[in-house]
């Protein structure tokens, strides 16, 4: 907890992966945002992202 | 063979192709076609299931080989199943739109002289009635039969004199020139001509027939798109042969549903129901005039060419109902998130000489959500019409989504 206090006491830069509404609420507040668009694989389908991670390269499949 | 592998040698195969185009003959020398037979575009399609557009140029394609007099009797030939329907890739053809080919029709010849694979497509009719658009009523007709009278053999012939014309070398050099080669093909159809011109004065007894031929080509912007078809067709089909591959070696619409093939899965398709293009339309049509996609004309983005190369042809991209440049640039960078490489001739010099975005991965795909675009002509929804418009199209993902399962049956781990 301590180290969270910390971290708000300081001038705040933040990286915000996904949905982009998080990014564009700090900018308006002046705060540095690197946003990075980002989706769970496959939409977030979960028979479908097994499929990819069995055949995924690094598998060897 | 893992998944990699296979992959790395099926974007080898595709873009180590060298496509060069030999010869012009009919469709039943060339193709082997039987009478009665009709191919038409996209993945196969009983004619019940086909939209009218289709059954218009079908029935015209009937008419036009003599075997009905006229549209009423056409149908019951085709009813009665003494017709038959096919896709072109089944027969070794790619045909634009509604991708009709009958017997009589003279077909380009492409052969992959990376190993001798030969791909076909109809000489380019030319803009507004056209058979390919749905159109059907005399002019196409006449058309259709100065195309086999006179056209196709000067064209043959003019071919077998040059020994054959290097496509990938004037692909490459179009693409430089502004070309995406879907729906802007001025550059190439140009190169065309200036390479054929010569041979076809040399091979002709008179001058009316080169006079007449000449005007036909330069009176057509798109002349090429058909020869880039056949070409890009030379080069993917010898990658549906690579087992465990994951990269897309066709992709064709013919008006109800979009099919792709896969190099790992050989001949069988996987289809969705086909999507209708946006974009711009000619005066008096609007989007509810739009006939659903169609044509095998999906074979150049296949490749990384339309849409994949769009950032080298900002020309395009307004007549395809996108923005500017900057549009441009993003649809070839998001297509390069779905894609296993460069090509490694055909380069896009705005973007610092990089190869355009080529071998699409099923797995890619399915990941991001990002499916492929394509720049496509519009057809009339209503039959007889022909063109309306101009757009782009997505791929639907479900088409994707099977194949995926099915490479991961097919390589024993689903």
């Amino acid at each position: 907890m301590a180290e969270i206090g910390d971290l708000f006491g300081r001038e705040l830069r933040v990286i915000n992966v996904g949905l982009e509404g998080f990014a564009v609420v700090l900018e308006s507040l002046g705060v540095p945002v690197l946003h990075v668009e980002w989706i769970p694989p496959a939409g977030g389908d979960p028979a479908q992202a097994r499929l990819l991670a069995l055949l995924d390269d690094e598998d060897g499949a | 063979m893992s998944v990699r592998a296979a992959n790395e040698r099926a974007l080898a195969c595709l873009t180590s192709a060298q496509p060069v185009l030999v010869d012009c003959r009919p469709a039943r020398e060339a193709l082997g076609l039987d009478e009665h037979t009709v191919l038409h575009s996209g993945p196969p399609l009983p004619w019940e299931r086909a939209c009218p557009t289709m059954q218009a140029a079908i029935l015209c394609a009937v008419r036009y080989e003599g075997w009905a007099a006229d549209d009423a009797a056409a149908r019951r030939l085709v009813e009665s199943g003494r017709v038959t329907l096919s896709p072109c890739h089944h027969a070794g053809a790619a045909g634009p739109m509604t991708g009709i080919i009958t017997a009589s029709m003279p077909v380009f010849v492409v052969v992959n002289r990376q190993g001798g694979h030969r791909a076909h497509a109809t000489v380019n009719e030319g803009l507004g009635k056209v058979l390919r658009f749905g159109a059907n009523d005399a002019s196409v007709l006449a058309r259709l039969d100065w195309l086999a009278r006179e056209a196709g053999p000067l064209l043959g012939a003019a071919l077998r004199s040059a020994g054959g014309l290097d496509l990938r070398a004037l692909m490459a050099q179009a693409l430089r020139m502004g070309d995406e080669m879907h729906q802007r093909n001025i550059a190439a159809s140009a190169l065309l001509a200036r390479a054929l011109m010569p041979h076809l004065a040399r091979v002709a007894a008179e001058t009316g027939p080169v006079a007449r031929v000449a005007d036909f080509i330069a009176g057509n912007d798109q002349f090429f798109l058909n020869l880039g078809m056949a070409a890009a067709k030379a080069a993917a089909d010898p990658c549906l042969k690579i087992a465990g591959s994951t990269m897309v070696a066709t992709m064709a619409r013919n008006g109800t549903d979009f099919g792709i093939r896969v190099a790992g899965l050989g001949p069988r398709w996987f289809t969705a129901p086909v999507n209708t293009p946006e974009g711009l339309y000619f005066p008096g049509f609007t989007a509810a005039d739009a006939n659903p996609d169609m044509g095998d004309s999906a074979i150049v983005e296949t490749v990384g060419l339309g849409a994949f190369a769009m950032a080298a042809s900002p020309a395009v991209v307004r007549f395809v109902g996108a923005g500017g440049l900057r549009d441009a640039v993003r649809v070839t960078e998001e297509m390069a998130e779905i894609t296993l490489g460069e090509h490694p001739h055909f380069r896009i010099p705005a973007l610092d000489e990089r190869g355009t975005p080529v071998g699409i991965d099923i797995r890619k795909v399915v990941e991001t959500g990002i499916t492929p675009l394509i720049n496509t002509g519009i057809a009339g929804r209503a039959p007889g019409t022909g063109q309306i418009g101009a757009g782009v199209v997505r791929a639907p993902l479900a088409c994707f989504a099977q194949a995926l399962e099915a490479v991961a049956r097919a390589q024993g781990v689903a």
